[in-house]
């Protein structure tokens, strides 16, 4: 260079580079309520992962000699058996360790399926607007009018029962959040300067929609994810209860509820754990999903 | 400086590089209820200007003026409602899809704000590689290698390729941005207010960068502005609009020296001027801008003019020669 232009004015900026995960963990560790709940989260995960070595014996492995023995800490418990043991005499501390792997399994494929889906939707929706726009939006409106369970229970009756199909159903009964979500953060975006620029440097739609506008639309859409995955175990636990769901003898939270109905005066504890750990999840969930938009939403950033 | 960027044939200056004719464009508003007529606001209503290679035209105007909607389409991000456009001689309305995307090389925008105008969410090397990446087949190393010159070109350092645009000031943000236009070597640059939204002290640094720009690289500017004082600094030609049409152009001396138009003159009497001994008299103009919806009739500044006769409200003044500018006014003679 001939001349150089000296850069001035970025010193005091450039100093400590503010690390994008940094500045979310500043944000994120603020709130007590959401690193208990990212803490129990990872807990949920570390076992589900390590279910085989962690479960004293297998989920539907039956012991005849036991059956329906109280938790450990009541009169006639079996020592074997921590939490007890169900009906038929299974292992009620092993279930619930491997159920964890339904729910978070749950959680992750209907949270996916959601995302893409309403994602696509609502790019589409809100980059190209009129009549496409509108289509798209009814739909979704008629979808967001029923009662979520309800249409999520008809769809199982209609495809079937079973937890992949109820998968299928939540995934559709949630995936209009993200339409409208993406949509609204699409529009917003659409008309900036820097998508201008990005559409004179000759980028194309798919580029424009994917690569320059959708990144900038992520902030409410993981945290809606979070909160969609505490529904979506809710409802799947829901559907099992309703024996909609999976099907015995998979230890799912929701279909151990159902099989122990008739035990609640009896054994409270055949209902109590895994009605609990339903709980436990989706609070943990919801407390990380509250932190999570408090740390990425500008808006309610204080500073 | 490097080879790749010496091998580059500079453009012969003076050449005619964009050329518009009665550009004008409309937009529909929103209908209220079902049955209510929709309106139009005519943005440009008839623009005409060349565009030299190696010269700056500066458009001035009030907001609500058609600066910008000017800006939109001489990017190609806007179609002309009617008028003629033409880039490098092809014109923009005829072109074929191949030509478009050559065309669309040629001219580039930098834009008012430097906050809203960058991705956040990339970083500058990614957003200097980008028009490379869609345009050119230019591999990774190559493209990386001319991000890396541009930024130095625009007076940053080689350590700000890996960083976000968050981390940088107005200013610096705006020599990105500067850099991103040109990553594609364009003969136009359109620029939209590039430093109304600086600091007084970064806006010289900003001028002088694009003054030295323009003369490596043979380049023509279309320099949108309201700031009277920053056009009088870089322009080689001035177009003044008032509502959608050109009301006078000339070069840059006749236009600050001898303005024969009553709104360029009330414009350049409302500039501050920093010598107390050169005390001018103020023109008031009368009145809000009129709306675009439904202009005054005849000439449309007359329900503002001081010197409003006869034929103002009733006849449209052409664009006729005065002196070395050409004056759109019924009440010029000279």
């Amino acid at each position: 260079m001939s001349e150089a232009i000296e850069p001035v004015g970025d010193k005091a900026r450039l100093d400590t580079p503010p690390s994008v995960l940094r500045e979310f963990w500043h944000y994120f560790s603020e709130n007590r309520g959401a690193v208990i709940g990212l803490t129990i989260f990872l807990l949920l995960v570390a076992a589900a992962i390590a279910a085989p070595l962690l479960a004293p014996y297998s989920p539907t492995g039956q012991f005849r000699d036991a059956l329906l023995k109280p938790p450990i800490w009541q009169e006639g418990a079996d020592p074997r058996f921590l939490l007890g043991t169900d009906a038929v005499g299974r292992d009620i501390l092993s279930r619930l360790i491997y159920g964890a792997r339904f729910s978070l399994f749950i959680g992750t494929v209907v949270v996916i399926l959601a995302l893409v889906t309403g994602v696509i939707l609502g790019l589409v929706a809100g980059y190209f607007g009129g009549w496409l726009d509108t289509g798209i939006m009814r739909v979704m409106d008629v979808i967001l009018a029923f009662p979520s369970l309800l249409l999520a229970l008809v769809l199982v009756a209609i495809l079937g029962p079973g937890l992949m199909n109820a998968m299928i159903a939540i995934a559709l009964v949630l995936q209009p959040h993200f339409v409208r979500l993406t949509r609204a953060a699409v529009m917003s975006e659409r008309g900036r300067d820097y998508v201008t620029a990005a559409r004179v440097a000759g980028a194309g739609r798919l580029r424009l929609m994917f690569v320059t506008i959708l990144p900038n639309c992520l902030a409410p859409l993981i945290v809606q994810a979070t909160l969609s995955f505490s529904t979506a175990i809710l409802d799947a636990a829901a559907l099992g209860f309703l024996g909609m769901g999976a099907q015995p003898p998979t230890p799912e939270w929701g279909t151990m509820l159902a099989e122990a109905r008739e035990f609640i005066l009896r054994a409270w504890w055949v209902v109590t754990f895994p009605g609990l750990m339903i709980l436990i999840t989706v609070l943990a969930i919801n407390l990380t999903g509250d932190g999570l938009r408090d740390a990425l939403d500008p808006k309610l950033k204080r500073s | 400086m490097s080879e790749a960027l010496i091998a580059e044939p500079k453009q012969a200056a003076g050449e005619v590089v964009l050329e518009a004719r009665d550009l004008e464009r409309h937009y529909e508003i929103g209908r209220s209820g079902l049955f209510a007529q929709a309106a139009t606001v005519k943005a440009l209503r008839g623009a005409s200007f060349s565009l030299r290679a190696g010269e700056t035209l500066a458009v001035v105007g009030e907001s609500g003026c058609g600066k910008s909607t000017l800006a939109r389409l001489v990017t190609m991000i806007e179609e002309p409602t009617a008028g003629s456009l033409k880039i490098d001689g092809i014109d923009v309305a005829t072109a074929t899809a191949a030509e478009r995307r050559q065309l669309r090389r040629a001219v580039q925008i930098v834009f008012q704000d430097p906050y809203g105008s960058l991705n956040p969410r990339q970083k500058v090397g990614t957003m200097l590689e980008e028009p490379l990446k869609i345009n050119t087949s230019d591999d990774a190393a190559t493209r990386r290698r001319k991000a890396m010159e541009m930024l130095e070109r625009v007076g940053l350092r080689r350590e700000h390729y890996e960083r976000y645009p968050h981390m940088f000031s107005g200013g610096q943000r705006q020599r990105i941005a500067i850099a991103r236009a040109l990553m594609l070597r364009p003969r136009i640059l359109v620029l939209d207010e590039p430093v109304s939204a600086l600091d007084v002290s970064i806006q010289a640094q900003v001028l002088n960068i694009l003054a030295k720009l323009q003369e490596e690289f043979g380049l023509a500017y279309l320099f949108i502005s309201h700031d009277l004082s920053v056009v009088k600094h870089v322009a080689d030609q001035v177009m003044v609009m008032y509502l959608g049409r050109p009301v006078e152009e000339g070069p840059r001396e006749e236009i600050f020296e001898n303005p024969r138009h009553p709104y360029t003159r009330a414009l350049l009497s409302a500039t501050p001027v920093a010598d107390p001994n050169r005390r001018r008299e103020r023109i008031q103009l009368k009145g809000e801008l009129p709306s675009p919806i439904s202009p005054p009739s005849g000439c449309s500044f007359h329900p503002r003019c001081p010197l409003c006769f006869e034929p103002c409200p009733v006849d449209r003044p052409e664009l006729l020669p005065h002196g070395r500018a050409r004056v759109a006014c019924h009440a010029v003679t000279d």
